[in-house]
């Protein structure tokens, strides 16, 4: 972090006209230097080196393992080429940050990296990805891809970009322990918003120590705030963000209200964690680490993955997940078809446009994603998995109780709008949540913010009045 | 003469190019991206495109920057120019006055703040004024409330925590000028029926004003850059409510990727540092009375 706060320092370089120009010159370079890693040195013919970038955080290994065992695979095939590890260990949003300065310059452009799937289309028109088209083509293993997996690299010119290394759902998980104290039958599977107004309501009037549903909200939380939350709510009324048809943003639409009436009602009745809580950017890692173990949450939202968190190995051990804690499928509105609602997101592995050796890339790409590591990817850190073979696999289906129910929620599945403008929308919203459950606005004067926001952002030809 | 004068200026060269390569290039370049849609992804990565003033015409018209600006103003005079200066002369003077001991302990746990890194200086004021921190489980002692200062009062909890981190500065700063006040005049002034406080405010103080000009400007420049502190304790929230200048051409720039607005806030954060700057400058010059 932290380029911004060095250019105020700077104010007494004295400017002379002569100097800028050159001084433009040289620091574009010098900018891009300072603000990246440098370390390529010129290859020799036969001693090649492919660059590897990729996440890495405590709770987030999963892929570190992977690629630390493809690099084995791959080096042993391929004598004379050097594979370069380099994960960023940071949070999903400064990742892409990191990630994106690196790719503006060819010299620190990685050869493969994680990217994420809603990134896809901006980071091609940005000519950072490579095209795969040709490459696949001659790839045996690509049609053992499902076919939703094979659409989430493609971009808007029809061609693929990446590949996927397994995809998520959305569902509530609760405590089977809590709900039964509190006198609610178990495996509970809400039908309407109000259902789980009313579940909740039990729970609190039994124990009022209980956070009895959570949902996240506000800026905290970042993309979690819409993804396990905001959009289950809104894409369970008929409303929707982002009109795919018409290409433009849904502005002034009852659903958006209504879903932000519903936080309202679990914040104000105490229902939901405090608005002081929930601004917390950690807010997830209690809900994981301390809350769910320790009987202190009854029910929240949160994504498949859920159980890499819990399992051995996770940064939240937890031995008794199995037995304690279930999962149902967020419930549309007035329990309308489809009856339920998912939120899907999903990362893949990309080549580099920029890359020396595109060849070598496109096959350290297919040894990270053949079926043994995307096998152990996918059980690790408890992905849905795009391969048909992997998801037929006996040892897939038993890594944890819960992976039949979050795979059968991608029939009631949605994707964000993955476009260029999004993560300023996303803000947005995340913004209309905040003010909703702090009280600084009624969800009528949020949704009317959001509105104005988006019609400010995109302008009035893309947005549409519902 | 003119080859001599070369000659004289020989050994600042180096120093001089280092500057305008490291210091003015990315200040020149930040100016001319504001000019730009430059972007870190999206059609505008690939081909920045010349925008003109939109960017600065935007900043008007976007809700969050008069309020960063204002905030940036508000943080600056709270922090600096009341807190850590005054707070800072306040403690020299006293300290002057004070036993051997007791201003060397006070002089220590003083600097103390200062010494730390700024990121473990943020971490520790952040441990401090949490919900669990160490400030509520003082009032909780005491019989209080506990409150969520990071969430109800962010900007006093930056403020703060930069005077707590920065009086150190002018503490210094502040010790070294008046060990240079000559004691005759205090004297004389004593012998002639000043008391203590108008030997501080009509004697002292006009002695040391270059050195209260030259810190105000350093500690000026150095809170308006403040980064760090604010992005460990609130990272600008809640709702935009510690969003300072800095942090939100961060956002701008980082967050949402769009490097174009991000440096034109950027650039607006130079020319405030210009004026400021400039008026201390200014009060350097003019004549002692």
């Amino acid at each position: 972090m932290g380029r911004p706060m060095k250019l105020a320092g700077l104010t007494f370089a004295v400017v002379k006209p002569a100097a800028v120009k050159f001084a433009a010159m040289v620091s574009v370079a010098a900018v891009l230097v300072a603000a990246t890693s440098c370390s390529p040195t010129p290859e020799a013919a036969e001693n090649k080196t492919l660059k590897i970038v990729y996440q890495k955080t405590d709770a987030f290994t999963a892929l570190d393992a992977v690629m630390q065992e493809a690099k084995k695979e791959f080096e042993a095939a391929n004598s004379g080429v050097t594979v370069e590890l380099q994960p960023i260990q940071a949070n999903d949003d400064d990742y892409g940050t990191k990630l994106a300065l690196a790719q503006r310059s060819p010299d620190t452009a990685p050869d493969v990296f994680y990217e994420d799937t809603f990134k896809v289309r901006s980071d091609v028109d940005a000519g950072y990805l490579l095209n795969l088209d040709s490459y696949l083509a001659k790839w045996d293993d690509w049609s053992n891809f499902n076919d939703a997996a094979k659409a989430a690299g493609r971009a808007d010119d029809g061609s693929i970009y990446a590949v996927p290394l397994g995809t998520d759902t959305r569902a509530i998980w609760y405590n089977k322990a809590v709900l039964q104290k509190a006198g609610i039958p178990v495996p509970w599977q809400p039908k309407t918003w109000e259902d789980i107004l009313t579940t909740a309501r039990a729970v609190k009037a039994s124990d009022p120590n209980v956070i009895a549903f959570n949902m996240y909200a506000g800026k905290g939380t970042g993309e979690g705030t819409v993804m396990q939350g905001f959009y289950e709510l809104l894409y369970g009324t008929d409303s929707t963000l982002y009109d795919e048809s018409a290409k433009k943003w849904v502005v002034g639409s009852q659903g958006f209200t209504d879903s932000l009436a519903f936080l309202k009602t679990l914040y104000d009745e105490k229902l939901a964690v405090s608005p002081a809580e929930a601004l917390d950017a950690n807010v997830w890692k209690k809900v994981f680490g301390e809350w769910f173990p320790q009987g202190k949450l009854a029910a929240t939202v949160e994504g498949s993955y859920t159980p890499s968190f819990w399992q051995k190995g996770g940064a939240y051990e937890w031995a008794g997940y199995e037995q304690d804690m279930g999962v149902a499928m967020f419930p549309t509105r007035n329990g309308q078809d489809p009856g339920g609602v998912s939120m899907s997101g999903g990362w893949t592995l990309a080549v580099g446009a920029k890359s020396r050796n595109p060849d070598l890339a496109f096959q350290f790409l297919s040894t990270a994603l053949n079926k043994k590591n995307a096998l152990s990817y996918d059980i690790n850190n408890s992905q849905i998995a795009v391969r048909t073979d992997v998801a037929s696999e006996a040892e897939y289906l038993a890594a944890n109780p819960f992976v039949k129910d979050v795979s059968d929620l991608v029939a009631v599945t949605h994707y964000r709008p993955a476009t260029a403008d999004y993560p300023r929308i996303s803000t947005a919203v995340q913004v209309a949540t905040e003010s909703v459950i702090t009280g600084k606005q009624s969800p009528e004067d949020a949704a009317a913010e959001y509105d104005a926001t988006v019609r400010k952002l995109v302008g009035e030809d893309k947005v549409l009045e519902k | 003469m003119t080859i001599r004068r070369f000659l004289r200026l020989l050994p600042v060269v180096p120093s001089i190019l280092l500057l305008l390569l490291f210091l003015l290039a990315p200040v020149a370049w930040s100016f001319y991206a504001s000019f730009t849609d430059a972007a870190l992804s999206g059609k505008a990565a690939r081909d920045p495109q010349w925008v003109g003033a939109d960017n600065y015409v935007r900043m008007f018209s976007d809700d969050s920057f008069p309020l960063a600006a204002w905030l940036t103003v508000v943080f600056v005079a709270a922090s600096a120019v009341l807190g850590q200066n005054v707070l800072g002369l306040l403690i020299a003077v006293l300290m002057t006055r004070s036993r051997r001991v007791v201003s060397s302990l006070v002089g220590t746990a003083v600097v103390a703040a200062w010494v730390l890194p700024e990121i473990v200086a943020a971490f520790a004021a952040y441990a401090y004024f949490n919900r669990d921190g160490t400030l509520n489980q003082v009032v909780d002692i005491l019989g209080g409330q506990g409150l969520d200062w990071l969430y109800s009062f962010p900007l006093v909890a930056i403020i703060l925590a930069n005077t707590w981190r920065g009086t150190a500065f002018s503490m210094l700063v502040y010790r070294a000028a008046l060990a240079e006040v000559p004691r005759d005049i205090a004297e004389a002034a004593l012998m002639d029926g000043a008391r203590g406080w108008q030997r501080l405010v009509f004697i002292t103080l006009p002695l040391i004003r270059s050195s209260i000009a030259t810190n105000l400007m350093l500690i000026t420049l150095q809170t308006l850059a403040v980064f760090t502190l604010i992005w460990v304790m609130t990272a600008g929230g809640p709702a935009n409510a510690s969003t300072t200048l800095p942090v939100l051409a961060y956002q701008e720039a980082f967050k949402f990727g769009d490097i174009g607005y991000g440096t034109a806030v950027a650039s607006v954060l130079i020319l405030l540092g210009m004026v400021f700057g400039a008026v201390y400058v200014r009060l350097l010059r003019e004549q002692r009375p």
